[in-house]
């Protein structure tokens, strides 16, 4: 039963990552940056959403309501006083304004929120489910969490696909200047891939504290990083790679946790990432594109 | 005199970078000797050089071969936990302290250029963002592998386990490296006179591996990798070349850095030491080592000196990085500098080759 348990762990652990690798997949294949600072917003997601609950007592729904605005509103304004004056930019000199901006945010929830953790209530309260006569424990938040993952995955290919900003942003991340010839609004476009991923961050910082129920200015951090990771083994700018990067790492985390050691976890999981990218440079399901002399 | 005036640029250019860390060498000695400066600001002597050599180091990689590196601190605590091992095993082998920090140095250096070669290998198969996220990954794995590395001596040899203390089935001797609690009860051999001479050892390295012909080949493949492979150059081995000599570097620093305090724990090399470096190296301009040089000198002093303000000490350190990050990429600041430096130049009469403001010339 414990592999059992470790699968379905691994899963909502992945499915996080999975949430939050979009929001890194989505940026990256439009604005080309690696935004070290998306991390930071699911914390800060986390935040909203603890106060909305703990101190304002609004109902979890409403909290999270309020924690996706809050994120995207955030995601709106950073990217409007930091990234856009750098669209042209080397691309080195956006990574140090992406971790000035995760300092940034570090340091201002260091100052409003403090340095203690808190403990943050779930936003599922329901009795966990017993399943195969008790052997095996279910947390809803799981349920919840792989749930909301294929909502959210559904969602944005529907929108990708179907509606007229969705095609806009493929065709922004895949040319920007036949795009604009084409009439297309690139600055609008790349506020709403950060607005939508800002969004998102919030959700997968909610799920995220649900389930790890500690929050301090740098409950993000690793957690973005990791799922970053996930993003380019699943082939960075696809959105079904950063849903099968997510899982995978999340079950691979977990099992490196429970079988081989807490310690070393971290560095398998990193380990994964090296010899995907050896065996293939543009992730499992990313598109090489062959460099033309 | 005749000879000063007729030197080439480059040389001009190396002597200058030199004798500013010499004067400044000598200006901190003396006013340390003199009692001018309080015991905090000489506790930041040995920092300030092996901030500064890292900066250097890292410059070889990502300002002259044009590869983002997101993992130096894994090399600097390869460098810094076998210098440790070292210098203990040494003890009674080589009684002067100052050489048995050199032989350390020496160690860490050769230790973390074998790992910048293993890392190099497999990282130098990719390009561009996927290069900086494998090296950020292997920086994270050295740190989670030192955090389970229990290593000590004893009568019998050496002793190494990656699961507990105990493993190592000690029989008295020492145990020198302690998994999570690192290593503790390290003598102080550093001085600021070995970090000075880090700093103009790794000046020396570098400044000459940029003029000769593997640093032209390693400028080369920067600026255009189909072009220099197409002229034969060996791409791949002048890019693992630049990232092995800044990662033996960058140990002998982390040895020397470690060697400064009585414990260091593995999780001090982390991922915001390898971007506190970045940023350095960045601020500094790319490809500039005396920019370099200068930014990681006020980078490690202000924060020190910044002490009283707390928490905003952070806060403001992180706005700084954004606001100058957008004003000097704003293509009209831009403008307004060129057109400056310039006029600057006019006056001065210097003839300085037009590509020298690019930033891409190491000085």
């Amino acid at each position: 039963m414990g592999f059992l348990t470790n699968l379905i762990n691994g899963i909502s652990l992945g499915s996080v990552y999975a949430i939050i690798a979009l929001g890194y997949t989505m940026v990256y294949g439009i604005a080309k940056m690696l935004n070290f600072a998306h991390g930071d917003v699911i914390m800060v997601g986390g935040y909203i959403c603890f106060i909305a609950m703990n101190n304002l007592g609004l109902p979890p729904v409403v909290a999270v309501l309020l924690s996706m605005v809050g994120c995207t509103c955030l995601g709106i304004v950073v990217e409007r006083l930091a990234y856009k004056p750098l669209r042209e930019a080397p691309s080195l000199a956006v990574l140090i304004t992406a971790i000035g901006v995760s300092y940034l945010l570090q340091n201002t929830a260091l100052l409003v929120w403090g340095a203690d953790p808190k403990a943050f209530r779930s936003i599922v309260d329901l009795p966990s489910i017993k399943l195969l006569g008790g052997q095996l424990t279910v947390a809803p938040i799981s349920i919840v969490t792989v749930l909301a993952n294929v909502a959210i995955m559904v969602g944005l290919t529907l929108f990708t696909t179907r509606t007229k900003m969705g095609k806009a942003m493929r065709a922004c991340s895949e040319d920007k200047g036949a795009a604009q010839l084409m009439g297309i609004n690139v600055n609008t476009t790349i506020s709403m891939v950060f607005a939508i991923g800002s969004g998102l961050a919030a959700i997968a910082g909610v799920l995220l504290c649900s389930t790890y129920p500690t929050l301090m200015p740098t409950t993000g951090s690793l957690p973005g990083i990791k799922a970053f990771t996930a993003a380019v083994v699943g082939g960075i700018g696809s959105i079904p790679g950063a849903a099968l990067g997510g899982i995978l790492l999340g079950i691979i985390e977990i099992f490196a946790k429970a079988y081989i050691g807490t310690q070393l976890a971290d560095a398998i999981v990193f380990g994964v990432l090296i010899v995907v990218l050896l065996i293939r440079p543009a992730g499992l399901l990313g598109q090489e594109i062959r460099e033309k002399v | 005199m005749d000879k000063i005036l007729h030197m080439s640029a480059s040389t001009r250019s190396k002597l200058i970078t030199y004798g500013m860390v010499v004067v400044a060498f000598v200006l901190m000695q003396w006013l340390s000797s003199a009692h001018a400066i309080s015991s905090s600001t000489t506790g930041l002597l040995v920092p300030i050089c092996v901030y500064v050599s890292l900066a250097i180091s890292l410059n070889l990689v990502v300002g002259i071969s044009g590869e983002l590196s997101l993992g130096h601190a894994g090399f600097m605590s390869v460098g810094a936990f076998t210098g440790i091992f070292a210098a203990q095993l040494l003890t009674d082998i080589i009684p002067t302290p100052m050489l048995r920090l050199v032989a350390s140095m020496l160690v860490g250096g050769a230790f973390a250029a074998l790992a910048g070669f293993l890392v190099g290998i497999p990282v130098m198969r990719l390009h561009g963002d996927y290069l900086a996220i494998v090296t950020l990954a292997f920086g994270e794995i050295i740190k989670n592998l030192l955090n389970n590395l229990y290593a000590g001596f004893d009568a019998n040899g050496l002793h190494f386990s990656m699961t507990s203390a105990q493993a190592l089935a000690m029989e008295g001797g020492k145990i020198v490296i302690n998994g999570p609690q690192g290593a503790v009860g390290i003598p102080k051999l550093s001085t600021f006179f070995a970090g000075f001479l880090l700093i103009m050892f790794t000046l020396f390295v570098v400044l000459n591996l940029v003029d000769s012909r593997s640093g032209r080949a390693i400028m080369a493949v920067r600026d255009n990798r189909i072009a220099a492979e197409s002229v034969g150059i060996d791409t791949t081995k002048y890019r693992l070349m630049a990232f092995v000599v800044s990662a033996a570097l960058a140990g002998m620093a982390g040895a020397l850095y470690a060697q400064n305090f009585s414990s260091i724990v593995p999780k001090k090399f982390d991922f915001n030491t390898s971007i506190l470096i970045l940023v350095f190296v960045v601020l500094g301009g790319m490809g500039n080592i005396r920019g370099g040089i200068i930014s990681a000198t006020l980078l490690t002093v202000l924060p020190e000196k910044l002490r009283f303000i707390g928490d905003y000490r952070m806060l403001g350190y992180a706005i700084v990085l954004i606001v100058v990050m957008v004003f000097s990429n704003n293509p009209q600041v831009r403008l307004f500098i060129d057109s400056l430096r310039e006029k600057l130049l006019k006056r001065g009469g210097t003839n300085v080759p037009a590509d020298a403001s690019e930033g891409g010339d190491a000085s």
